[in-house]
């Protein structure tokens, strides 16, 4: 509980900068609501009712008292309210980012954990170009370079646009992750129709978020193992499995979660990127699309959106370490 | 307080064979070095040495493959895509360079307070960084430059600010450390002011970890850049850069026209490759323990 508290400063100071944001608009944010039309005497109707005519703070409550009604303000594009819109898209963009995230574990973990036990070796050097690739590759180009392999040169892949072909219906709307709701109808062809779809998006935002999860499993795992208590339990003659996965690999876990924290982050920003490059409709490329046609509101509730779900999940992950290491207790601090 | 950058740290005999011996032993930095001064060197030189005009248009010859002609094809209005990566060096590097040098100050600035005195500065410092690192950063960067305005400045400006906290940190906690230390208690007492001891005394300690820092934000500041131009932001089509060719090529690459796309992204991964390995190699020589 203590740990939730912490996190409200936080949330405050997160409504804050997108106050300020929605604020900064350049120019007047009256005449562009207005729209193009406008007279004198109509913005200052749109002025009076957007409440612009009062002092900032006054100003700040409004905006803080519309969001606890989870009303983001109107999107110009859509016609339809931003938290709607947003709401509506964002299944899509959990779908691709945790689908990826998964990927790029169960790629980076026993990657990192076979390259600090054979240290020198061909995995070591593999984890480390890797590594130090995949935090060089600008996810936009590596999704492009995977279309042209996979769906021009290979033609294995569906054409990159949207996350489902149109000759498959969309599965019912349960959770709206197209996966789950697909195998809770029991309908396999349009599973394998989503899973087709999905697989190289996840593809490429996992390239890019598992080069620091496999660097950290190396560091901590490289650190583990080299302290006392391995040699121990290796003197004591436990078997070499007991030792790595039970001694050192729940011990290496800890940063592992850790930088999982900051990978989201990367992972919710490279989204955006990514969801443009393959059609994905997410909410990072409805906030794209919003950007260029100028809707503010749209861009601004996208931006909080992020930062909430950023703050909700580092707190699940800080919640996740007690689980890990019961050393580690909330109470105590 | 940023007139000190230039003030060289005192280096020993020492000091430059511990950086000759880590050279020696890893030749990767060693390439690093390399490619960086390939960069700047085609950064500065290279708008004047590329056989095209980056922007003269030749609708004749649209859509070429690479050919001795044109090494890297040319694009689906017949600019040579060799000439228009080039020139891109220059724009992309002095957006991030702009960037880091911005957060860089600031970030000293902050830090520097933050860490020598303390108190309430120190806290309102901490909540402020702890809610710019609450976004996701490329998020931010968005939102800062929708809010602000579609031009590179306001570019180079969301791309300071959400590297900032990292050099803010970073000062805050070497300066902290330093802020008791025996030397900087001589220096306060041999008359110096808190300003003078602070800036020449204890800041330059915390140069070398920000050096590799510096490197390692380059990278980021140049992939932040072109992401954000990709998504259509800052930089406007005709100028030749990375992100925006990557974009305007993404649209030929169903087509199977792959040239277009692929160079501008390869050059920029090799731009961001170099910083990589150059901030890597520099925490060599400064902090070989900290070696993952």
């Amino acid at each position: 509980m203590l740990r939730v508290a912490q996190s409200i400063p936080v949330v405050v100071g997160v409504v804050i900068i997108s106050f300020l944001l929605t604020r900064a608009l350049p120019g007047d944010p009256a005449v562009y609501f207005a729209g193009v039309t406008a007279d004198a005497e109509s913005i200052e109707q749109t002025r009076v009712a957007m409440g612009l005519d009062k002092p900032l703070t006054q100003q700040f409550f409004i905006y803080v008292g519309d969001l606890l009604q989870g009303d983001l303000g109107q999107s110009l594009s859509s016609g339809r309210s931003v938290a709607e819109d947003l709401a509506k898209r964002l299944p899509a963009s959990l779908e691709l980012t945790l689908t990826a995230l998964l990927l790029a574990i169960a790629i980076a973990v026993p990657l990192g954990v076979l390259a600090a036990t054979r240290p020198g070796t061909w995995v070591d050097h593999l984890c480390r170009v890797v590594v130090t690739a995949g935090v060089s590759l600008p996810t936009f180009f590596t999704g492009i370079l995977l279309i042209y392999i996979f769906y021009y040169l290979l033609g294995v892949a569906p054409s990159p646009l949207g996350r489902l072909d149109f000759i498959y219906l969309d599965p019912d709307h349960v959770t709206g992750f197209y996966l789950i709701d697909a195998a809770l109808m029991g309908d396999w062809e349009t599973w394998r129709g989503a899973a087709k779809q999905l697989f190289l998006p996840a593809t490429t935002l996992a390239l890019f978020t598992l080069a620091p999860v496999a660097r950290m499993t190396r560091a901590s795992m490289l650190t583990a193992l080299s302290s006392d208590f391995i040699r121990t339990a290796r003197a004591v003659g436990l078997s070499s499995r007991t030792v790595l996965f039970r001694y050192a690999f729940r011990n290496a876990l800890l940063p592992v979660v850790t930088t999982l924290g900051m990978v989201f982050s990367f992972a919710l920003g490279a989204n955006v990127l990514v969801e443009k490059v393959f059609a994905w409709p997410g909410i990072g490329s409805y906030a794209v699309d919003a950007l260029v046609v100028s809707d503010y509101a749209a861009v601004q509730g996208f931006v909080l959106a992020m930062a909430l779900l950023f703050v909700a999940l580092n707190l699940v992950i800080d919640l996740l370490y007690t689980a890990i290491d019961p050393r580690i207790g909330f109470s105590s601090k | 307080m940023t007139d000190v950058l230039p003030k060289p740290v005192v280096k020993t005999q020492g000091k430059f064979d511990h950086i000759f011996y880590v050279l020696r032993a890893n030749p990767v930095t060693m390439i690093a070095f390399g490619m960086f001064g390939l960069l700047i060197f085609s950064a500065i030189f290279g708008p004047s040495l590329v056989p095209y005009d980056p922007l003269a248009t030749n609708a004749t010859n649209a859509l070429q493959p690479p050919s001795w002609d044109h090494w890297f094809g040319t694009d689906n209005v017949g600019r040579d895509v060799f000439s228009r990566v080039i020139v891109a060096t220059r724009l992309d590097l002095s957006i991030s360079v702009a960037a880091v040098a911005l957060s860089f100050v600031v970030g000293s600035i902050l830090g520097c307070i933050a860490g020598y005195w303390g108190g309430w500065p120190d806290i309102i410092l901490n909540r402020f960084l702890d809610t710019i690192m609450a976004f996701p950063l490329f998020v931010l960067a968005m939102g800062i430059v929708a809010a602000l305005g579609n031009t590179i400045e306001n570019i180079i400006y969301a791309t300071a600010i959400i590297n900032m906290p990292f050099y803010a940190r970073l000062v805050r906690a070497e300066v902290n450390i330093r802020r008791d230390a025996g030397f900087a208690r001589a220096a306060k007492l041999a008359g110096n002011s808190d300003i003078r001891v602070l800036a020449f005394h204890i800041f330059p300690n915390a140069l070398p970890p920000m050096m590799v820092q510096v490197s390692l934000n380059l990278g980021w500041a140049i992939l932040n850049a072109a992401g954000l131009s990709f998504i259509g932001l800052g930089v406007s089509p005709p100028t030749a850069e990375w992100g925006i060719m990557v974009a305007e090529g993404a649209n030929f690459i169903v087509s199977g026209e792959w040239w277009l796309a692929v160079f501008p992204g390869l050059w920029l991964m090799i731009a961001v490759f170099t910083f990589n390995l150059l901030g890597d190699g520099l925490r060599d020589i400064v902090d070989p323990r900290k070696r993952t």
